[in-house]
């Protein structure tokens, strides 16, 4: 993926943040997300192995063995950051006290459903905190890439095993920004680049065009 | 000959610490004693076939000395519960990647080919369970729970073979207690009760790890007198630890 597609989803997903929420960021593309934070709003980040105001990598040298995200990258704690144990952790996450969690995604479906954790036969990480995050956060915000090899990620039915039944809240592409709704996907904006045709053509899952579609 | 020619002044002292600190551990635990041990002594300890629970995340906060222990003497057929398999040359995959594991139970072995490389040949088996879910599963067994209900899981492949249970109109997927015969537990802090101090994102598994194992072996990087830790920074108490291995900071 080029890295301008990578920054503009980022940029994007940044947009959805609200002042004081409680923020969690899977590794990869969805980490870019808080170099977009806008300026006037302040949000805390969680890692799951253990954090509350997670700051940004230390400079060479500050690092401590002992100060990691959720893919051991080593990490700062800011000002008012609190570390704590794996249940706890995941009662943050589970009991509904997370107000955002951004994950990439391998497909996601007309009913809104993720799957973004094996591929059998040829992947299988494991689902890590993917599943308890999808299930326990106030909202799911999948960013990914629209297509992988030109194949649609957004498809009538996941054909690979689901992270969780419950429907994600928005997914954020280089290409457009979908949410899926009681009655289907609802496509509410495309990006600068693209066309409405050309989104409709990259895309497997019947999507419902907004009669307020914007460009972003 | 007699071995006391063969010491060096290095070890007289040491010796005469251990000593010190049996003495004292023994003493301040009104004759339960904490035994600090030497790091050969774990080999010991822990037999092969034993399952094991080992404290970290992708390595941070796993007590690296004990795995390194058990990897030089060889010590397989090991069940070992974590929350992943590390690296190959970092924690839990070190027993990985020395072919030790007769099973993992983790939630994530996406940063360790050797794992799932075994897994594909039937040469290990792998159990993978949600974070949260091993977390708790993992609470409830040190906490005398018979077991937990989460919403984690239902309506995908982890909720087959489990009960659903249904509590006002939601549906849990009914996940049961799991326990080990030893807890291999990363500490930052421990006195001579036993009492542990963890440090920042160290912490992890550990102190859910520490009530639900038979035997519980620490490897603290120093051990302090009683009565210096605070009792609110003490995250585990010293009741619950059976043996101690000072690794030193590294």
């Amino acid at each position: 993926m080029p890295v301008d597609s990578k920054e503009k989803i980022a940029r994007r997903v940044a947009q959805e943040l609200k002042e004081g929420y409680l923020v969690n960021l899977g590794i990869g593309l969805p980490t870019l997300v808080a170099n977009y934070i806008p300026k006037d709003i302040h949000v805390f980040f969680q890692s799951e192995n253990g954090i509350v105001g997670m700051g940004p990598e230390p400079e060479k040298g500050y690092e401590n063995k002992d100060l990691t995200n959720a893919g051991a990258g080593f990490i700062t704690a800011l000002p008012g950051a609190m570390t704590f144990d794996s249940a706890f952790s995941f009662a943050l996450i589970r009991g509904g006290h997370l107000d955002v969690t951004v994950l990439g995604g391998l497909q996601v479906d007309e009913e809104g459903h993720l799957a973004n954790w094996m591929v059998p036969g040829k992947m299988v990480p494991g689902m890590g905190g993917a599943m308890d995050l999808v299930t326990g956060a106030k909202e799911v915000i999948v960013a990914m890439t629209h297509t992988a090899k030109g194949e649609p990620k957004i498809v009538k039915r996941c054909s690979l095993p689901l992270t969780s039944v419950r429907r994600v809240s928005l997914i954020v592409t280089e290409l457009a920004v979908i949410e899926p709704t009681d009655d289907g996907l609802l496509l509410k904006e495309i990006a600068e680049e693209t066309t409405l045709e050309e989104v409709l053509r990259l895309t497997e899952a019947r999507l419902i065009v907004s009669s307020e579609l914007k460009k972003f | 000959m007699f071995p006391l020619f063969n010491l060096n002044s290095f070890n007289i002292i040491k010796i005469a610490e251990n000593f010190m600190q049996k003495l004292f551990a023994t003493f301040l635990r009104g004759g339960v004693t904490l035994r600090v041990i030497d790091i050969e002594e774990v080999s010991e300890l822990i037999r092969p076939g034993s399952t094991l629970m080992i404290g970290g995340f992708l390595g941070v906060g796993t007590p690296e000395n004990i795995i390194d222990k058990l990897v030089e003497k060889g010590i397989g057929d090991l069940v070992v519960i974590g929350n992943d398999t590390a690296f190959e040359d970092r924690g839990i995959g070190k027993l990985v990647k020395n072919k030790l594991c007769r099973k993992v139970i983790v939630s994530h072995i996406g940063t360790n080919p050797e794992t799932q490389r075994q897994m594909i040949a039937s040469e290990m088996e792998v159990e993978l369970i949600p974070q949260g879910t091993l977390a708790e599963r993992v609470r409830a067994g040190g906490a005398g729970l018979g077991g937990i209900l989460t919403p984690t899981g239902v309506g995908t492949v982890v909720e087959n073979g489990k009960r659903v249970i249904e509590v006002d109109g939601k549906k849990y997927l009914l996940e049961l207690p799991i326990r080990a015969d030893f807890a291999l537990i990363k500490a930052k802090r421990c006195d001579y009760y036993g009492n542990l101090v963890y440090n920042l994102t160290a912490t992890n598994f550990n102190p859910l790890m520490a009530l639900a194992a038979d035997t519980v072996i620490v490897e603290a990087e120093e051990i302090v007198p009683v009565g210096t830790l605070t009792p609110d920074e003490i995250k585990t108490p010293g009741i619950l630890v059976d043996y101690v291995v000072v690794s030193g900071v590294k």
